[in-house]
Parts: structure tokens; sequence; C-alpha cells
């Protein structure tokens, strides 16, 4: 995109707080998330952008954790308004990824260790097709099944008024598309992109001032495990797992399943999406893909899932896709959402992000 | 609220108008040099690697036998206590055919990408490496695999020093 990292940031933050009456005036403290600098070739990356971010002369945080980060930016939020110290906290997610030649990808490099697994050549879509083979061994999972979750985002970004890739595809367009990194093909995989999103959190009793509507964030949690990656079981996102059932236990909510109505799990692979959903424990191990198929993840269907059209279809901006959630379950909880609108009464949702080397997440439960 | 939004900013740049030269494109090359401190464990890892052997650290509270080696147990949180030498051979745990390079250039020739789990190690203690001496459409998750080694004198005590595992005949 032509707009610099402090225009994407702007244009974000001004829409969240004329989305909310709000001028930058009315702001306490600001917390922004960004992912790698190597994206930018700017270090200090939090500083630089800081102006774009409304955030000159005010407490501001810049919180990282990969691609978790996204959904980390309002829990940075949530700290600064559950601990008292604020009322109104503007939260920004910015990601600028196309600076980079000849590819983002390329900055992924030097997460590998430097010692042991850099040497081979590695590249980020290694781990990613490593898992994906292994969640489908473990399971008897088909490459189709998993396809039918990039078919139903991409559709489902067509309605989204940001978005890089919203198509109509069929399951054959996924499965005949270039492998990259089998079993991976193009069609699996999230676009790099550049964009930013942002919300403004506050205290409940400015909340009541400002709506009669508002959307609560009632849960977070978040987690991390090792980088020993080869150590772990790839099936299953256990930390995916603790970070949700932290944020569970603080909302309240004792049967995911049946409580929670929508869902924004974190896509940057069709897999993924299925992996998180049972990590969040909203499918069983090894039963996300029958869910897909069936149809219960669409938008009519009971428990809609990616109705943004997720990063496989509105893009990639690593920091600003997590946050593109959180607006999502923003509009949706209060019937904002226009075409994208889910089918059923939405009132809880669960949020969540993911990150580093396989070894992070980030969760968010929000209610209206 | 949302309504208050009218519009969604942005402007698109496509990579046609990029090749034109629409836009100023300033290249700029960062070419920094490290010298890491491959650390105690590591360090005496890819010493054995130069002599042909893998070694595995064990924590004799969890019993865990750890590759790679580490010089504190991660999960008991106490220091591992004594070195052990584990096989060159293993199991293919999962794995890739990779036709794309670090910054995502398209290869020639797929590399061929796997976690190995260590025999003589705990179960699921992988390594990263890569696979060869085998078709890429006969790879196999539980596939029993060896290491291939470089001749001892091309050693360099660095995890190249396996040039990569390979089937071990049935």
């Amino acid at each position: 995109m032509l707009e610099s990292p402090k225009e994407l940031s702007f244009e974000a933050s001004k829409m969240a707080l004329d989305s909310a009456g709000l001028t930058l005036k009315d702001i306490q403290s600001v917390v922004s998330g960004s992912a790698p600098d190597a994206f930018d070739g700017v270090h200090m990356k939090g500083e630089y952008y800081l102006d774009g971010m409304g955030a000159i002369g005010k407490p501001h945080e810049r919180v990282y954790v990969g691609g978790g980060t996204g959904v980390f930016t309002p829990i940075g939020g949530w700290w600064n308004v559950a601990s008292g110290m604020y009322d109104t906290v503007l939260c920004v997610a910015e990601e600028k990824m196309s600076p980079l030649h000849p590819h983002p990808q390329y900055a992924f490099w030097s997460i590998f260790d430097q010692i042991l697994e850099r040497p081979l050549g590695t590249t980020l879509l290694w781990i990613f097709s490593l898992e994906m083979r292994r969640y489908m061994h473990k399971y008897g999972i088909k490459e189709e099944e998993i396809a039918e979750v990039a078919v139903k985002n991409k559709g489902n970004a067509i309605d989204h008024p940001s978005a890089q890739l919203g198509a109509k595809i069929t399951v054959n367009d996924v499965m005949n598309s270039e492998p990259i990194c089998s079993p991976v093909k193009r069609l699996d995989v999230s676009p790099p992109s550049d964009g930013a999103a942002a919300v403004v959190l506050v205290s409940e009793k400015v909340a009541k001032k400002l709506t009669d509507e508002p959307v609560w964030l009632d849960g977070v949690g978040w987690t991390l495990d090792s980088t020993h990656w080869t150590n772990r079981d790839l099936a299953y996102p256990e930390y995916v797992e603790k970070a949700a059932k932290m944020a569970y236990k603080m909302a309240g909510i004792k049967n995911p399943r049946k409580e929670i109505d929508i869902a924004e799990p974190y896509d940057p692979f069709d897999y993924k999406e299925l992996h998180h959903l049972e990590g969040l424990q909203l499918a069983g191990k090894g039963e996300a893909p029958k869910m897909t198929v069936d149809g219960v993840t669409q938008r009519d269907g009971d428990l809609p899932v990616c109705p943004s059209g997720g990063l496989l279809g509105v893009g990639n901006p690593i920091a600003a896709a997590g946050m593109m959630k959180i607006c999502e379950l923003f509009w949706q909880l209060r019937g904002e959402a226009g075409k994208r609108q889910v089918k059923k009464d939405a009132r809880t949702g669960v949020a969540q992000a993911w990150g580093d080397l396989m070894q992070v997440g980030t969760v968010a439960v929000m209610r209206s | 609220m949302s309504q208050k939004i009218t519009s969604y900013p942005g402007h698109e740049i496509t990579s046609d108008e990029l090749k034109e030269g629409k836009y100023l494109d300033i290249q700029y090359k960062f070419v920094p040099r490290y010298s890491w401190a491959a650390g105690v464990a590591i360090s005496r890892f890819l010493d054995e690697l130069k002599e042909g052997r893998i070694v595995a650290r064990k924590c004799s509270q969890c019993e865990r036998i750890l590759v790679p080696p580490r010089m504190y147990c991660e999960q008991c949180y106490r220091p591992t206590d004594a070195w052990v030498q584990v096989r060159d051979t293993g199991t293919v745990n999962t794995f890739s055919i990779s036709h794309v390079g670090t910054d995502a250039r398209r290869l020639k020739t797929p590399i061929l990408v796997a976690v190995v789990d260590i025999d003589g190690a705990s179960p699921g203690m992988g390594i990263l490496h890569n696979l060869g001496e085998v078709e890429p459409a006969s790879i196999r998750i539980g596939m029993k695999v060896q290491a291939v080694w470089k001749q001892p004198s091309e050693r360099q005590g660095a995890i190249t020093d396996i040039r990569y595992f390979r089937p071990i005949e049935a």
C-alpha cells in the first residue's frame, strides 16, 4: 500500500476514535502492536510509528509476541484498564510487510535457531508444512477437508471492505494450486499484507456513558511454549488450550462449545483454523475438519468461524490481522457487520492469535 | 457506532506500478556480522557431531533424555545431570517437500525436510534435518532413517556434519 506505517496507524486509530465518538484528547494511554522490525528495516519501530498511533506525550507501550501480537495488543490495553491506571486506552496494531525483498518470508529466517536450524536453509513454511502433515497423519485428515477452510474464508472476505483476497474458489482450485512446501499449496496460505486495525478500550463507567450497547472484553489469556518445537506434539497446540482456559475461566465460561456463539481463530494457513478450533476447545481433537465440511462453521452455521474472511481472505498484516479479528467480533456482537453479519444471535465471541516458533497463544473473549 | 465509519481508507500499489517506476524505490542492504555463542550444551553437541556421534543430556528428575541437549531442564527447572550418547538413527515424525528457499524463491530441486525423532532419546525428541537418497513420493511418517555423515576430514563441528538422514533398508 502507498500509506506508510505511521499513516496506516493514523487511519485505523482515527476510525476507532470516530466510531467511539471520542477524540485523541479523551485517550489516556496507547498500546501498540507490531511484529518483526525486520519487515520495515526500521529498528525501534514502536518509537518510529508513535505519532501515527496518537501516542506522543502519552504513556505508550508496544507489545510483541510474533503473530500472536494482534490479540495481545488489546490484552495489553486490558492491563491498563483492569489495573485501574487508565479509563481510556487506544489499542492499535500495524504491519507493513511489503518493504522487504525479494519476499517478506525472508524476515522469518532469523527466528530459527542460528546454530542448529538456519544452516539447513530454513523457511517459515517448513514448520507449517511439517505441522500440517503431522496433524493430518495423527487424525487421518485429508487435504481436501482442510481446503474447505480456504474456500470458506476467501468467500467470506468478498464482503469485507478491506479484503485483499476475497474470492469464490473451489476445493479443486486449492488442490490444483502450486505446491509450495508440500502438503502446503499456494491457496492454503494467506498473503503478505500491509494494514492496521484499532479499537478503543475503556473502563466500565466510561463505556456506559459512551453507549447503551458496549462490547465487553470479559476474558483474556496468553501462554508461550518453548522454542524446542521439534520436541513437541505438533498435532495439537497445547499453548492455545492453556491460553483459552485462562480466558474462559476469567469470563466464567464452563462449556465453550455451548457458550461461544462465534469464533475468529488465527488462520494464516487453512489447517491452522482447524488446529486452533481444537485448541480453543470448540472442537474435539481431530474433529474440526468434519465440522467445517458439515457447514457448522459457515456464517449461517451453528458456530460461525472467521465470518470476517480471516487472514486467508482479508489478508495477513501480522499484528493488524489479529486485531482485525477483535474488530470483527465487535461488529458482529453489536449486529453491525452488514453483509458479513452471522445468522444466529451472537452474544459471546472468542478471538485468538498465534505466532513465533509455533509457541504463542493469545485469546480474548468478548460479550455484548 | 461503526455506522459512523463511512469509508475504508487505503491506496493499493500494484506490482506493475512498482515495475514501471511510478514510485521512488530506495534500496538498502544491511549486512551485519555476528559471532554467536553456541552455548555450553550445544558446543559439546557440535564437538561430538565432529566425531560422528549424537549426544543428549539427561534430567534425572523427569528422566527425560533431551535432544538437542540443554544444561537445564526447562520442565523441572533444574540443571540436567549427565551426557548420554544416543544413536544416529531415528524415525520420521513428520516431513515436507519444500519447493521454496529461505527467501521464498522457487527451487529447481526441492529440499526434503523432516523432524527426526532420535533413537535412544525420550519419545518425541526430534531434531530438524534433511532427508536424502529417497524419492519424495516414498517418504512416510514412521519411516526408520539413519544419519549420513560427511567424511571426518570434511566435518566442521556443525549440524551440517550430518549431510542428511536416509531410509534404513527394511
